[in-house]
C-alpha cells in the first residue's frame, strides 16, 4: 500500500468520480421527469390535461422548470443567519445523493459493495433531517420554525419504525449487505420477502412516504396552514435543492422498497417453465427500475387520494400502530426462522 | 510520501479538534448544538479508519440522527440565554484548570504505563477485504458476551420505563382524542336534519 503513488491515487478518485456521475446525471434525470410525471399523473385522476405548453406533450416542461429556477435570484431574509441559510440545502441533498453509493443496480453492479450498506442507508436517511430543521431554524420565521418542529418530530417518530421493519429484512436474509438481501430472495415472485413479510413491508412503504414528507404526511410543508414549511424562505437554485432532495429521496425509499421487499434486479418469473426463458434476456437493471417505478407511481397515486392526516393522527400511527406491530411480527419472524418455514427461511 | 491514510486521519482530526472547540467557546447554544454534531460525525469517520465500520454507524445513527436532533429541538424551543452562564468565568477559573490538570496527568499515567505505552500497543493489523466488523461483533456479542448484553438491554428497558412512567403526569383540562370512537361517528350523530314550514320576515 505504501508503495502507491500518487498518480494512481489520482486514476482511482477520478475512476470513482466517473462512476459516481453514471450515477447522478441519470438520478437527477429522473428526479426533473418525476415531477413531470407527478404532475401528468395527478393531472389525470383529477381529469386535467396536467403540463402540455413546452414542448411535445410538455415533456421539456422540467427542463423549462429547471432553467427558471437557476436564473431566480436567491433572496437570504435579514436577520435570518446567512451561513447556516446556504449550508442548510447542501445538508440535505448531500446525504440524499450520498446513500447511492451502496444501491445494487444489478447483480454486482454497486459503486461500494459495503457489507454493512443497510445501516449505512439508515444513518444517512437520518441525518437529512439536520438541513429541515437548519433551514428552518436560520430563516428567522415562525412558519419555517413550526414545520421544522413537526418534522423533526415526524422523523424520528417513523425512523423507529423503519428501523424495525428493516431489522425483520436483515433477519429474514441473514446479511446487512443489499447485494446479498437480494440475492436471498432468489427464487420467483412468491420468494420475494413481501410476502412473509407483509407487515413490514408495508409500515416500511408508508414510513418512507412520512419520512419523505409526502401526502399523505406533509405536514411539515402544510401548503394550506404553513403556506411552504421550511423552504419558504427559499428562492431560486436553494429551493430547488430541497426539492431535487425531496425527489432523490422519494427514488431512494422506492428503490430500496423494491430492493428489500420485491426481489431487486429478480425477474418476476423466476421458476416459471415458459415465462421464465422467454424473459431470460431482459437486464436485471430493467426489472429494478420497473419495481421501482411502480412504487413510485403509488407515491403520486396517494397524494392524489388521500387528505392531509391530522398532526396527533401522524404521531399515534407511527408510536401506538406501526411499532408495536413490527415488534410482534419480528417475534413471529423469529419463531419462523428458527422453525425454518420455508421458502423463504430455510 | 505520508500514506494516504494518514492524510485522511490528520485532516479529520483537525476537524473533530476544532468542532470540539468550537462547541464550548461559541455564544449560541444552537451552534454549539450543531458543532456537537460536526464532532459527532468527523468521530465517525475516524473509527472507520480504525475498520470499526459498525459502531461508527451507530454513531451517526444513534447520536447524530435521533439524539441530537431531539437536543436541537429543545435548544431551539428553549431560546436559552448563555450571559449569565458566562458571568464568573474567572470565579470558577481555578477549580475548571484543576481538574482539566487533573485529566491531562490521568491520561499521561495510562499513555505512558507499562501496559499502553506505544511500544506495548503494536499498530493493528489491517483486515482482509471480506472481514466485516458487524459480522465480528455480532458473532462475539452473542456468544462470549450473551450475557452482559442481555444485562445491559433489561437495564435500558427498566430506564425507558421508569422515564415515561416519572414524566407521564396527568393534567387536568387537557383534552385528548380517542380516534376509535372518531371514525365511528355517523352524520345522524352530528347533524340533526328539521323539517319545518318555511319562515317569512315578519
Amino acid at each position: 500500500m505504501a508503495e502507491t503513488s500518487y498518480i494512481d491515487w489520482i486514476l482511482t478518485g477520478v475512476f470513482i468520480l466517473a462512476k459516481i456521475l453514471i450515477i447522478v446525471i441519470p438520478l437527477m434525470l429522473s428526479v426533473a421527469y418525476l415531477t413531470y410525471a407527478e404532475r401528468k399523473i395527478i393531472g389525470y385522476m383529477q381529469l386535467r390535461i396536467g403540463p402540455n405548453r413546452v414542448g411535445p406533450r410538455g415533456w421539456l416542461q422540467p427542463i423549462a422548470d429547471a432553467v427558471k429556477l437557476m436564473f431566480k435570484e436567491i433572496i437570504v431574509p435579514s436577520k435570518s443567519n446567512p451561513y447556516l441559510f446556504v449550508i442548510a440545502p447542501t445538508l440535505v441533498i448531500a446525504p440524499a445523493l450520498a446513500a447511492w453509493a451502496v444501491i445494487p443496480f444489478s447483480d454486482g453492479l454497486v459503486l461500494a459493495d459495503v457489507d454493512a450498506s443497510l445501516l449505512y442507508i439508515l444513518a444517512l436517511t437520518s441525518i437529512g433531517v439536520y438541513g429541515v430543521i437548519i433551514a428552518g431554524w436560520a430563516s428567522n420565521s415562525k412558519y419555517a420554525f413550526l414545520s421544522t418542529m413537526r418534522s423533526a418530530a415526524q422523523i424520528v417518530s417513523y425512523e423507529i419504525a423503519m428501523g424495525f421493519a428493516l431489522v425483520g429484512v436483515l433477519m429474514a436474509a441473514g446479511s446487512i449487505n443489499l447485494g446479498d438481501i437480494v440475492r436471498a430472495q432468489e427464487g420467483g415472485f412468491l420468494h420475494w420477502y413481501w410476502l412473509p413479510l407483509l407487515p413490514l413491508f408495508v409500515i416500511y412503504f408508508v414510513s418512507g412516504v412520512a419520512e419523505t414528507n409526502r401526502a399523505p404526511f406533509d405536514v411539515a410543508e402544510g401548503e394550506s396552514e404553513i403556506v411552504a414549511g421550511f423552504h419558504v424562505e427559499y428562492s431560486g437554485m436553494a429551493f430547488a435543492v430541497f426539492f431535487l432532495a425531496e425527489y432523490a429521496n422519494m427514488i431512494l425509499i422506492a428503490t430500496l422498497a423494491a430492493l428489500m421487499f420485491m426481489g431487486g434486479w429478480l425477474s418476476p418469473f423466476q421458476g416459471i417453465p415458459v415465462l421464465e426463458p422467454m424473459f431470460n434476456w431482459v437486464p436485471g437493471l430493467f426489472w429494478l427500475l420497473a419495481k421501482t417505478s411502480l412504487f413510485l407511481f403509488c407515491y403520486l397515486w396517494f397524494r392524489a387520494t388521500f387528505p392531509r392526516y391530522r398532526y396527533d393522527q401522524i404521531m399515534r400511527l407511527g408510536w401506538k400502530v406501526f411499532i408495536p406491530i413490527t415488534i410482534v411480527w419480528l417475534a413471529i419472524e423469529g419463531a419462523a426462522v428458527v422453525g425454518g418455514l420455508g421458502p423463504w427461511f430455510d | 510520501m505520508i500514506a494516504f491514510e494518514k492524510i485522511v486521519f490528520y485532516l479529520f482530526a483537525a476537524i473533530l479538534v476544532y468542532a470540539a472547540t468550537r462547541v464550548i467557546t461559541v455564544r449560541n447554544p444552537v451552534h454549539a448544538a450543531l458543532h456537537l454534531v460536526l464532532a459527532f460525525f468527523t468521530c465517525a469517520a475516524l473509527w472507520l479508519l480504525l475498520e470499526a465500520e459498525f459502531l461508527a454507524i451507530t454513531l451517526v445513527l444513534v447520536y447524530v440522527g435521533a439524539v441530537m436532533v431531539l437536543f436541537l429541538f429543545v435548544v431551539m424551543m428553549l431560546d436559552i440565554n448563555t450571559s449569565p452562564i458566562r458571568e464568573g468565568f474567572i470565579r470558577y477559573l481555578p477549580v475548571g484548570l484543576s481538574v482539566a490538570g487533573l485529566m491531562l496527568f490521568e491520561m499521561y499515567l495510562v499513555v505512558h504505563s507499562r501496559y499502553f505505552s506505544a511500544g506495548q500497543m503494536p499498530a493493528p493489523v489491517p483486515h482482509a477485504a471480506d472481514y466485516s466488523n458487524t459480522r465480528e461483533l455480532g458473532s462475539v456479542l452473542y456468544t462470549d458476551y450473551v450475557y452482559p448484553f442481555e444485562i445491559a438491554s433489561v437495564i435500558l428497558v427498566v430506564a425507558i420505563i421508569a422515564a415515561i412512567a416519572l414524566t407521564m403526569r396527568k393534567r387536568k383540562g387537557t383534552k385528548t382524542q380517542n380516534p376509535a370512537e372518531q371514525v365511528k361517528v355517523r352524520s345522524t350523530d352530528r347533524v340533526r336534519v328539521i323539517k319545518m314550514e318555511a319562515e317569512t320576515k315578519d
